[in-house]
């Protein structure tokens, strides 16, 4: 046979290329592992810490039907991001670490929870452009070479398209509302237009792992492809709602049968992600806090179900 | 006090809750299928979280959950000699048989 010649690693290759899944307790590469894990977790992170910008919402959204529907969607993310730490606890890391790393602020998460939600039209905004964007990334990762990352985001994926619509909903609302509304819905997209098409990342070139995540088939497009699908997808929705995005260089290339656009401030997304954004301390903060404070509660569980066990220890 | 003493050693000896893994019927008639885990201090509290996190929009009628470290597994590096003696039994199948065109109901 000729698998007898290959090594453990051409194995593994071999697998992923013939799309069969890599169960946990599967073979891999160490790297593989680690990567995994390091994605994962940011996603994850990203779910947790992406609940407190619309979190600031909750009590402010219009009317009883908008509320129910951003806690819903708060709750979903809270979901999202369980279904990924459980994930990633397959592959041999514990929750405790992955958050522990959150807190020290080694670990990372999507830089745009680190933009502030300042009116209402916000919500609109994170529903439609910064969902839209995550379902983009999402929905090729429901085939990643990754069982339970996959399984995981085929759950997320179906619970996403509501988050996407009820945005756009709100952003159509505005629009068809008073002048000040309308201008209000613009005035939120031209804050979040650009830091949405950086959550794709850094440009290919300046990606150097993404031929290994390919490879691995832990990523499956490029950032660049995903954010030209990305802008593909939205410069015509935003003129259905009457708004512009905000960039004079956005134009429909024939030739490409593609829109072209104008170049992203690299320097901010760099100083975001190295936690200089408008949010990070504040949100990071929030974190920690969150955590500490729910520290009595996590121990009194424990103390609780230890009691109830030895009395039946007792009983019994 | 040995109560006491229990109960402190299990506090101590586990930072995070333990870990379940979460079976969902979603209809009556179907099975049981697992669905992922998540952490919980006991068995009730695995159960309520699990309604909170996989039956969100009706996906479920009825929740199993049990501790993770209770599971076994076969292992995958021995799964070709394992599941071997099925692979050369073909007579196992109905297709391997022929039957004439003239029966019917078989």
């Amino acid at each position: 046979m000729e698998t007898l010649e290959m090594t453990q690693e051409e194995q593994f290759q071999a697998r992923i290329d013939a799309d069969v899944r890599i169960e946990p307790k599967d073979w891999m590469p160490d790297a593989y592992r680690k990567t995994l894990i390091r994605q994962i977790s940011q996603h994850a992170h990203s779910e947790l810490v992406g609940m407190l910008p619309e979190g600031n919402w909750i009590t402010r959204a219009p009317s009883l039907k908008r509320k129910s529907i951003l806690l819903s969607k708060v709750q979903d993310e809270a979901g999202h991001g369980l279904y990924l730490y459980s994930a990633a606890e397959t592959l041999g890391t514990t929750r405790d670490q992955m958050l522990a790393d959150l807190h020290s602020g080694k670990a990372k998460y999507s830089s745009i929870f680190n933009y502030p939600t300042l009116s209402w039209a916000d919500m609109g905004c994170v529903g439609w452009l910064v969902d839209g964007a995550a379902i983009l990334n999402q929905v090729p990762l429901c085939r990643t070479s990754y069982g339970p990352y996959a399984r995981a985001m085929v759950r997320v994926c179906k619970e996403e398209s509501f988050h996407q619509r009820q945005g756009f909903e709100i952003m159509q609302t505005l629009c068809e509302g008073a002048p000040e509304q309308k201008a209000m819905a613009q005035e939120a997209l031209n804050r979040w237009w650009w830091p949405t098409l950086m959550m794709f990342g850094p440009k290919d070139e300046d990606s150097p792992n993404t031929a290994q995540s390919m490879n691995w088939r832990i990523k499956r497009f490029t950032n660049d492809e995903l954010r030209q699908k990305f802008v593909d997808m939205m410069v015509p929705q935003a003129e259905f709602l009457g708004l512009t995005v905000p960039d004079t260089q956005v134009k429909w290339n024939e030739a490409r049968q593609a829109y072209d656009f104008g170049e992203v401030n690299w320097d901010e997304f760099w100083a975001v992600v190295k936690g200089n954004g408008m949010c990070n301390r504040d949100r990071l903060g929030a974190r920690v806090k969150a955590h500490e404070e729910g520290a009595w509660v996590r121990e009194a569980a424990m103390a609780h179900a230890a009691k109830r066990a030895a009395r039946q220890v007792v009983a019994a | 006090m040995k109560h006491d003493a229990l109960i402190q050693t299990v506090i101590m000896t586990q930072s995070e809750w333990p870990l379940w893994e979460v079976f969902i019927r979603s209809k009556q008639g179907l099975d049981h299928k697992h669905v992922g885990s998540l952490h919980a201090a006991d068995a009730q509290m695995a159960i309520q979280n699990a309604r909170d996190v996989y039956t969100r929009r009706q996906e479920g009628i009825s929740i199993w959950v049990v501790e993770s470290k209770h599971v076994h597994a076969s292992n995958p590096d021995d799964a070709e000699a394992f599941f071997d003696p099925a692979n050369d039994k073909v007579y196992r199948h109905p297709t391997f048989y022929q039957v004439p065109d003239s029966i019917k109901h078989m």
